[in-house]
């Protein structure tokens, strides 16, 4: 079977600084895969080049079709959906209009109005303010509503940006559980950034560590977890 | 007292059409970031439009309405040709590039139909709106259109996913381009729509101001100056900007001796800079970040 | 940088313009003038956005307190006509220094609103009925045209031409000075990273304002030597239009380089003539379409083409 997401030689730059330097990697249908590494190491870059927010060289197949010259919006209409960096959050306007906005590609207004009352399933605090301006929403929350906001679309691949960056351990754990969920009962496929490890690999059956724009070691993830010595000189603890 | 409630209610009604100007600035302003000051003369050139197709005998609201109609389509089209090749470039660009939009469609409209002032025609006559009323038809005639064309601009950004799709464009252009969004085409909507908006403007204007291609460069600085006072982020704060702004306008053109009816502009000039350098924000807006 | 700067090119372009008005006739040589008065208001501008990057859409203001100033000196108080250019062009230093104050917190686009606001409600000002004894109201104030002095055997057009240029030559040295000094160098930091110029202790309040005045001096000496050359001021020679006319000649010109200040004067001179020639109004239709393509295709304006043209006359060479 090929791979859901195919990313091979991916270079990228921002202006005149590379920062991406030949990244091959796969991802397979309704699997999770991370890339690890610290900061710096070119992990974001690596999600907005797949998305066409930046330069990019390489080739990226996603569902057997190239989307290495498609823009960000087309990519994201055929079924790609980014949690991003900083959650991208529409601050202006409220929790509900940023949850709809998630759909805005989308037609079928009556299963759009299920997905939404299935978002506020998993997160019923969004449920709960919904009318509010989603600036005034904490961390968390905002998170929540960022990863709800890309269910809205139905995606078959989500790219989360360090979800667990600047949040409590509990709510972290939290996170990951509805993450797990969603990739278990509804297919959904991940690819994570993530600087914390331990979190990362307790969720993904793949993983591949990443430093300086390079890939220097990939494997299944378990393998990852219980390989001392890359945890040492890689992750760090 | 009764001469005050009179200019007021003047004021208001002269005060409406620059809220509608003021609106599509800061429109234009939400989805660009920049200030467009060819808007009024995009709006007179509409107003000649209208007046070209009255002239061919078409009846007055048919004209109005296509006119709304080529408006509408000569801003998605400005925006893709003229404005989406520099849409990264710096400041000094764009305002020049909007300053020769400005000489274009003046001049253009000069050499189309003459600088010579043409009156133009009001739907709703001068006979003042009730016996010894305040107002006459034409000016509340022009409130009305006014009050109808913001009901309809707020359903459209409240209650449809276009209106949505503009807001969360104005608002975070990155994020909305990851749900999907066509951000340029937001863009060319909006100026579309700013350009309608000051079609209207300029067709309620006209039989106060007469019809020739500088009629519009008082409107737009009063415009400019209503934008900023509600605030540039702020459509709402815009349209009572506007408001205030043409009732300030009108009690001092009555009860300031000289100022008030030779200084027109310069009233303008003073609101502007008064209040870009004590509340930048405006009335209504949130602070504006800079980024240095 | 272009050969302009070549002292040897410098003394043949000085010399052509020495001999220029003897051969050719009183009309054109009082067009060459008014070149050169463009050409200084240009410069005026292109310090102010060129050097420093502030923007203005307000100086033909400038420029009419300058010729205004100007004008009621020799009207009211007899001035000698040399002397009103130093006065005009103080006084617009004030003028533009206290504009320039406020002015200070507003960055780019909302600089152009306010400085728009300026130039749309100069000619009011300018009608003003209680200022009608100094100004004229809207018919303006007349002024005699200077004769050559010590009988020299010059018409007054010729004169005049060789006034303005040796102020002319004076106000682009300086310029030219002032933008290779310590001064000029703090004002472009200023433009080019702000955070940083302060960081090495520039003080950017003090600068951008002088800047402006500076700026503002240029335009006001233009305005009051335009004053004498036109022998007229009226409110409606000082419309907004003419800031438009000065931002086509600093565009064409070449923001950021002295000498296409001349481009810019001679194209803000002669264009419009020749385009009214074929129709009423035209001239800012091509203005815009000028302003449009050139941001466009050569954003660097005649700076860039000269450039381009020194370096090809080299590769050749």
């Amino acid at each position: 079977m090929t791979p859901l997401l195919q990313v091979r030689d991916l270079h990228a730059s921002y202006g005149s600084t590379r920062v991406l330097h030949g990244l091959d990697f796969a991802l397979e249908e309704k699997g999770v895969t991370t890339l690890l590494g610290g900061n710096g190491a070119g992990k974001t870059t690596t999600l907005r080049a797949l998305c066409g927010m930046i330069e990019r060289r390489g080739e990226i197949t996603f569902a057997g079709r190239s989307i290495a010259r498609a823009s960000t919006e087309d990519i994201v209409r055929m079924g790609v959906a980014h949690v991003p960096d900083g959650r991208g959050t529409f601050v202006r306007l409220t929790v509900e209009e940023n949850l709809e906005l998630g759909a805005i590609t989308r037609r079928d207004r009556r299963a759009i109005a299920a997905d939404l009352e299935r978002v506020y399933g998993y997160f019923p605090i969004l449920q709960k303010r919904r009318s509010q301006q989603a600036g005034t929403l904490s961390g968390g929350e905002q998170q929540m509503l960022a990863i709800g906001r890309a269910l809205m679309l139905r995606p078959r691949l989500m790219l989360l940006d360090e979800p667990s960056f600047g949040l409590a351990p509990r709510v972290v754990q939290e996170l990951f559980a509805i993450l797990s969920t969603l990739n278990k009962d509804e297919g959904v496929s991940l690819l994570l950034v993530e600087q914390n490890a331990t979190v990362a690999l307790d969720l993904a059956d793949h993983a591949y560590l990443v430093e300086t724009g390079r890939i220097v070691f990939s494997g299944a993830a378990r393998d990852i977890r219980q390989n001392e010595k890359i945890r040492r000189s890689y992750l760090g603890y | 007292m009764e001469l005050l409630l009179q200019q007021i209610l003047a004021g208001i009604a002269t005060g409406t059409i620059y809220a509608c100007i003021a609106l599509a600035i800061v429109m234009t302003y939400q989805t660009i970031g920049h200030l467009n000051f060819a808007q009024g003369e995009m709006a007179m050139f509409s107003t000649f439009l209208a007046w070209q197709l009255i002239q061919w005998g078409l009846p007055y609201w048919t004209a109005f309405a296509l006119t709304v109609a080529l408006s509408f389509a000569g801003g998605v089209l400005i925006e893709r040709i003229v404005l989406r090749p520099i849409h990264n470039a710096p400041v000094l660009s764009h305002v020049a590039v909007f300053i020769g939009l400005l000489a274009i469609l003046n001049s253009l409209a000069g050499f189309i139909w003459d600088f010579n002032v043409k009156p133009f025609p009001t739907p709703f006559g001068t006979a003042p709106l009730i016996a010894n009323g305040f107002i006459d038809a034409h000016q509340a005639g022009m409130i009305a259109v006014t009050i109808l064309l913001l009901a309809f601009l707020y359903g459209f950004f409240r209650f449809t996913r276009v209106g949505l799709a503009m807001r969360a464009s104005a608002n975070d252009p990155v994020s909305a381009r990851l749900v999907g969004i066509r951000v340029g085409w937001m863009a060319a909507l909006g100026w579309g729509m700013a350009a309608a908006i000051g079609a209207v403007a300029g067709m309620m204007i006209a039989p106060i101001v007469f019809l020739e291609p500088n009629m519009m460069l008082g409107v737009l600085l009063y415009g400019f100056a209503g934008a900023v006072l509600g605030g540039l982020g702020s459509p709402a704060g815009a349209v009572i900007g506007g408001l205030i702004v043409g009732v300030v306008e009108n009690l001092a053109g009555t009860f300031i001796p000289v100022v008030g009816g030779e200084l027109k502009f310069t009233i303008a000039l003073a609101i502007i800079v008064a209040v870009l350098v004590m509340k930048p924000q405006g009335l209504f807006g949130r602070p504006v970040l800079h980024r240095v | 940088m272009p050969r302009l700067n070549n002292p040897r090119v410098t003394l043949a372009i000085i010399a052509v313009a020495l001999v220029l008005p003897l051969v050719i006739q009183n009309f054109l040589t009082f067009q060459l003038t008014l070149v050169l008065v463009y050409a200084i208001a240009i410069i005026g501008l292109n310090l102010l956005t060129g050097f420093n990057g502030q923007f203005s859409l307000g100086h033909s203001a400038f420029y009419a307190i300058g010729a205004y100033v100007a004008a009621m000196l020799m009207d009211k108080a007899d001035f000698p006509y040399a002397m009103t250019l130093p006065v005009a062009g103080i006084a617009c230093f004030v003028f533009g220094f206290l504009f320039g104050l406020p002015a200070l917190r507003l960055e780019g686009v909302y600089l152009a609103l306010a400085t728009f606001a300026l130039a749309v409600a100069t000619p009011q000002i300018l009608k003003l009925s209680p200022l009608e004894h100094w100004t004229g109201g809207v018919q303006g104030i007349v002024v005699n045209k200077p004769e050559a002095p010590f009988g020299l055997p010059l018409t007054e057009d010729q004169w005049l031409y060789y006034f303005t240029l040796l102020i002319t030559i004076v106000m682009t040295v300086l310029a030219h000075n002032l933008v290779a000094s310590r001064t000029g160098r703090a004002m472009m930091a200023i433009r080019d990273n702000p955070i940083a110029a302060r960081s090495m202790g520039i003080n950017i309040a003090l600068y951008k304002s002088l800047t402006f005045g500076v700026s503002a001096l240029y335009t006001g000496v233009a305005g009051a030597l335009g004053a004498i050359v036109v022998q007229f001021v009226a409110p409606d020679s000082f419309t907004f239009f003419l800031s438009i006319s000065l931002l086509v000649g600093l565009v064409v010109g070449g923001v950021g380089w002295i000498p296409g200040a001349f481009f810019g004067g001679a194209f803000v001179l002669f264009v419009p003539n020749l385009a009214e020639s074929f129709s009423k109004g035209l001239s800012g239709a091509v203005y815009g379409v000028m302003i449009i393509v050139l941001i466009y295709v050569l954003p660097t304006g005649a700076a860039g083409l000269t450039r381009a043209a020194s370096r090809w006359w080299r590769a050749k060479a």
